[in-house]
């Protein structure tokens, strides 16, 4: 049966949903195999996880070196599992650095590489969004073993048990990959809440929010929904918030199943980082905002009473 | 230091971005051609290494001939010279046959380190600048927020989800950069006066040593089958609040069972 592997996403010893989201579709596919790519004894925690969404295999390459240096390491791991094991089809998150590691993959191993789709069939044609959403576009690679960089939030992760059969691979990285050195990684925010980028609920807030301070209104409707947090450019700019908070051109693009938009207008820039979520709320007091034009549902009003007061039924329908 | 910016000329975002149905690339005729958004962040941090440090900086553009509008607004900004590579073959690349034809003009110039914008606002790929890394076998420092030169050396900091990590490397490197990096200067009517008289060098495929079967439409090794406007968002309700408004919304989600 055709193999596809997958790169495996983790942190803290769990599998990110993005991965077990594309477990799923490679059963669809063919074989799903995993690929852990990073320090000594961070397979072991996998192991499990990796078994329950479908993989028949695990291939692991660990090793100081693999983490050591940026990007290309990965890429030459991956490069060398493809080789060893010809897979149909390669199948990546896409996040900025899995991207690269995806490009760089699939030039090595003569792969063409499609990146950011949000559906594959069973040809592994790929649909990805352009243009801010408004051009939905069917791609096919036409060299070698598809690399496939896919969104996450783009597929339902369904369980099914299998193997996880193991493989380590090892990978002796090159002296061109190791040109990169990490020095030192720097955590700015506490993880308390989902990752932007894979959450399947965000709440954004923009400039009607008014100041810092009262950006404790999204923060408090959020945790009500165990939603990421994210911010038009207007409140990154003003200081409000860090600029990994930002949603849209020119900071996280996100595709979750619910989008709530608290004062923000829907400047171009923004909808671009948000426009293909599944739901948009938008609350705001101007109704000639762009926002409305894409909400599925939207309440023009004052923000601080209408966003406290969803908070509270929110949190009265989970008890 | 010699320090190579990338700039790419790409449809206005604020444009209606369309595709051309006769082989489905973009139609870069259908709008408004502009300098890409983050290519401006990328040549002024080359202009501000090249005050630090001295130099030259030069700007790469592969495209169009209108892709010479573009150069001249980079020069205007402060670059000493332009490159533009031009050929009716190079229709229709796809990123790794882009990636090519930037390596083989960097083949033609001494250079040490090369700066891009992070992504082009038509593609949203990200990975040029990883791919150029590949191709010439030089290390990457993608994503950089912050870059700092010390001889020969180059450190960033590179953004992550959470934070940052601190990556360095010798030079030659491709750098990539993120808005966050700096505050892009507008042209002064001296500088745009001067642009005018700046050297523009202009290569075709032939010049740079890269295989005619290595790029173009035909030779991409992926391919957009199809396309279409993508479904329009059903007409959504939009209310007014009469002081149940947030009741209306939490109704509305657990009708859509997303609460």
């Amino acid at each position: 049966m055709a193999e596809v592997l997958v790169l495996v996403d983790s942190a803290d010893g769990t599998v990110k949903r993005a991965t077990v989201e594309l477990l799923t579709v490679a059963r669809s596919l063919g074989e799903p195999s995993a690929v852990v790519i990073g320090v000594p004894g961070t397979a072991a925690a996998l192991k499990d996880q990796l078994a329950e969404y479908g993989a028949a295999k695990v291939y692991v390459a660990e090793s100081d070196d693999l983490v050591g240096y940026s990007v290309a390491p990965k890429a030459e791991a991956l490069a060398q599992i493809a080789g060893d094991a010809s897979p149909a089809l390669i199948l990546v998150a896409s996040t900025p650095e899995n991207k690269e590691i995806a490009a760089r993959t699939a030039l090595k191993i003569g792969s063409g590489v499609l990146t950011d789709a949000v559906a594959l069939d069973a040809n592994a044609t790929a649909t990805q969004p352009i243009f801010g959403g408004a051009i939905s576009v069917q791609s096919n690679v036409s060299k070698g073993a598809p690399v496939i960089t896919v969104r996450p939030n783009s597929f339902a992760p369904e369980p099914a048990s299998a193997a996880a059969e193991e493989v380590t691979v090892l990978v002796s990285v090159s002296d061109a990959a190791k040109g990169a050195t990490i020095i030192d990684t720097v955590v700015e925010e506490k993880a308390s809440r989902p990752q932007l980028s894979d959450a399947s609920v965000v709440v954004s807030g923009g400039r009607g929010i008014g100041n810092a301070a009262n950006f404790a209104v999204i923060e408090k409707l959020a945790d009500s929904l165990g939603a990421a947090v994210g911010a038009s450019r207007a409140v990154v700019d003003a200081g409000w918030v860090p600029h990994t908070m930002q949603v849209g051109q020119t900071g996280v693009t996100v595709s979750p199943q619910l989008y709530i938009a608290v004062g923000i207008s829907g400047a171009i820039q923004h909808r671009a980082g948000m426009q293909t979520s599944k739901t948009i709320i938008a609350i705001n007091n101007d109704p000639e905002a762009p926002i409305f034009e894409i909400a599925d549902f939207g309440v023009v009003c004052d923000l601080f009473q209408v966003a406290p007061q969803l908070t509270e039924e929110i949190g009265k329908r989970k008890s | 230091m010699n320090i190579v910016v990338l700039v790419k000329q790409v449809p206005d975002t604020a444009g209606d971005r369309k595709l051309n149905p006769a082989d489905n690339t973009v139609d870069r005729a259908a709008v408004d051609p502009v300098i890409n958004y983050i290519d401006e962040f990328a040549l002024e941090e080359g202009l501000q290494l090249k005050e630090a440090h001295g130099g030259e900086v030069t700007v790469l553009t592969v495209g169009p001939e209108s892709a010479t509008e573009s150069i001249r607004r980079a020069l205007s900004m402060g670059a000493d010279q332009g490159l533009h590579v031009s050929d009716e073959a190079l229709h229709g690349s796809d990123a790794i046959a882009t990636a090519k034809v930037i390596a083989g003009a960097l083949g033609t110039i001494e250079w040490d380190v090369v700066i891009a914008g992070s992504e082009a606002t038509d593609s949203r790929s990200a990975i040029v600048p990883a791919l150029v890394a590949e191709v010439l076998g030089v290390p990457q420092l993608t994503l950089a927020r912050k870059v700092t030169v010390d001889g020969s050396s180059v450190t960033i900091e590179r953004v992550t989800d959470s934070g940052y990590q601190t990556v360095s490397a010798s030079t030659p490197a491709v750098i990539s950069v993120v808005e966050k990096i700096n505050e892009p200067r507008y042209p002064s009517f001296k500088g745009i006066m001067a642009a005018k008289r700046k050297p523009i060098d202009v290569k075709s495929l032939a010049d740079l040593n890269v295989e005619v079967g290595a790029v173009g439409l035909a030779n991409a090794w992926t391919r957009v089958a199809s396309f279409e406007a993508a479904p329009a968002r059903g007409a959504g309700q939009t209310v007014k609040d009469e002081g149940d408004g947030g009741v209306k919304i939490a109704e509305y989600l657990a009708s859509k069972k997303l609460i």
